[in-house]
This record gives C-alpha cells, structure tokens and sequence, in this order.
C-alpha cells in the first residue's frame, strides 16, 4: 500500500475510533467505564505509533529503545498503584 | 557537484546519511521516551486523584465542553495526518507539497490552540479556575452530595453520594488542577511544536530539505505525533467522566 492511501486509512481509522469512544462514554458501562475508553485510547495511540510515526521500519534499536520507556512507564504505574489500591 | 551535496548531507562524524538518519531517529525517540515518563507521572496522578475521589472528577467533567474537545480532536488528529504528509513528501524530493503540508499542519495546530483559548476563557469566566473564588454552579452540585441522597434516589436519579459541599468543591478543584496543568503542559508542546514546523518552513523555503536529507522534518514529525498521542488519553479522562446516564 502506497504511503499515502496508508495515512489517509490511519486517519479514517483514528475518527472511527472517536466516535466510538464518544458513544461508549453515554452508554451505561458501569465500572467498565474508563477501561473501556483506555482500550480505544490505547488502540488509537498503536495506530500513530506504527503508521504515523512508521516505528517498524525505523529499525530493532528504536523499538527496542520505545519499548524500554514503555517498561518503566509500568514500574512507574505498577508500583505506585499497587500502593494505593491495596492500603486498608 | 553530486559529490560535495552528498558530503554535505551529512555531517563529518557520520559515515553516510543513513548512519547519520539512524542516529537522529533514534536520538528523537529516547527524548521521546524520557517524555512518555514525564506526561506518565502527570497521568499517575491524575489516576490516583481520580480513584480518591470518582464523585468530583464525575462532577467536575460536566463543566468542560464535550463538542469542543471532540473538535480539537479531529483538528488534532487532521494535523497528524498533513505531518505525516509532509514528512513523505520531504522524503521523495517535493518540496512545493512540503511546504504545503508543513503550513497546513500549522494552521491545524493554531486552530486547536485557539479552541483551546476559548475553552479556558469560559473556565475563567465561570470561576472554575483553582483558587479561592472557585465554585462549582449548583446543578453540577445537585444530587451528589449525602443529604441529598435520598430525595435524588425518590426522584430516580442515580446518586453519588458526597460529603459536605465544602469537602466537593476542594476536590472538584483537584480535578481542575490537573485539568489546567495536564492541558496547559500539552499546549505548551504544541506551541514548541509550532515553533519548530515555522523553522521548518524556513528550511523547505532554502530548498534544504532533499530525499537524502531530510532528518529535521522527520524528527519535528515524530514530535508532533507524540504530542498527539498525549492528546488521545487526555480527551477521554477529562471530558468524558460520569457523562452516563
């Protein structure tokens, strides 16, 4: 696929995904509110990430540094959730 | 002349271009990784406020304006995509779609700060900034405090139950905290961003930019979705909290 038909897909993709997250916020999802719109969220930033910002063929370094802030922005979250959600 | 343009595309510590493209790449990200960490703490402590208290941020959400975060949104997300454009275009030598790419993405950029402009004006104009004129009108108050529990419960609107209003508006307040913080840290990268597509236009106005080398517009491209991506969980976190009925 041309680069360009690529990122006109992405983009059509990424409002998609905005309008779901718009629907799903009025919907009665109950605690599964805020996963709910962090999944697309998620879903929405993989799509930027591999097509806009073209990680893949930036080549295994670049992954390997991304994925390295991803692992520490989870010991960041893991640690301190893991704190607040189990005191008593 | 072939020659000297192609030494001239990199610099003398780099064996070629496209070791000097590597190493540029690759230095962008690990900026943006130390980034991620920064807005990672930001999002931290939303999550923990978030989690003290659900009833004020649910409460406090009501006050932003959904159809203008939707919008900035779509502007955002079309910036995205005219920067990715110009990035390609940059790579295969057009100059006249680069600079066309690069002044629509900042025309999108200023639009989204302009909306966002407005939206801070009105929070100013309702007393929803932090501090001690702050209040919370009494319709978003309303059916969420202990005492008014039951009445709302008679007339079949879900409650959540709340302290005393004083303990509500104290919290609400956190919630706009991280509202004007967490937005205002994210305006902040957009104005850089700006600046760096207007140094960008001045390079593509000289012709600096060939399909050899071109790292500059790359790297202002991979800042630029970054900041967007930034902007797809703060959207969903502030605005759209307790909007079920």
């Amino acid at each position: 696929m041309s680069s360009t038909r690529k990122n006109a897909l992405a983009l059509a993709v990424l409002m998609l995904l905005l309008g779901v997250t718009l629907g799903a916020a009025y919907l009665d999802l109950g605690v599964l509110h805020t996963p709910t719109a962090m999944l697309i969220g998620l879903a929405k930033a993989i799509l930027i990430v591999l097509i806009f910002m073209r990680l893949r063929p930036s080549g295994p370094l670049v992954m390997l540094a991304f994925a390295a802030g991803l692992f520490w922005l989870l010991i960041m979250f893991t640690l301190t959730l893991g704190d607040y959600f189990t005191r008593v | 002349v072939a020659e000297a343009r192609a030494a001239a595309a990199h610099a003398h510590q780099f064996e070629d271009a496209e070791q000097q493209r590597r190493a540029v790449t690759l230095g962008m990200w690990a900026f943006l990784v130390t980034e991620i960490l920064f807005f990672g703490g930001l999002f931290l402590a939303y999550a923990i406020y978030r989690w003290s208290f659900p009833a004020a941020f649910a409460a406090a959400s009501h006050e932003l304006d959904i159809t203008l975060g939707a919008v900035n949104t779509v502007v955002l997300i079309c910036s995205s995509l005219t920067m990715a454009m110009a990035v390609h275009a940059a790579q295969t030598g057009r100059g006249k779609s680069l600079l066309g790419f690069l002044a629509a993405t900042i025309l999108l950029g200023g639009a989204f700060l302009g909306i966002k402009a407005v939206e801070y004006r009105h929070k100013f104009h309702e007393h929803l900034v932090p501090g001690s004129s702050f209040r919370l009108p009494e319709e978003a108050v309303r059916g969420r405090l202990a005492s008014d529990h039951d009445a709302a419960i008679a007339a079949g609107v879900p409650s959540m139950e709340y302290g005393t209003l004083e303990e509500l508006q104290r919290h609400a307040q956190i919630y706009f905290s991280l509202y004007f913080a967490m937005t205002g840290m994210h305006a902040l990268h957009m104005v850089i961003g700006l600046g760096l597509l207007g140094w960008l236009v001045t390079g593509a106005r000289r012709g600096r930019f060939t399909p050899e080398s071109n790292a500059p517009v790359e790297i202002v491209g991979l800042y630029w979705h970054f900041v967007d991506i930034v902007w797809v969980f703060l959207f969903p976190l502030f605005y759209l909290v307790g909007r079920a009925p």
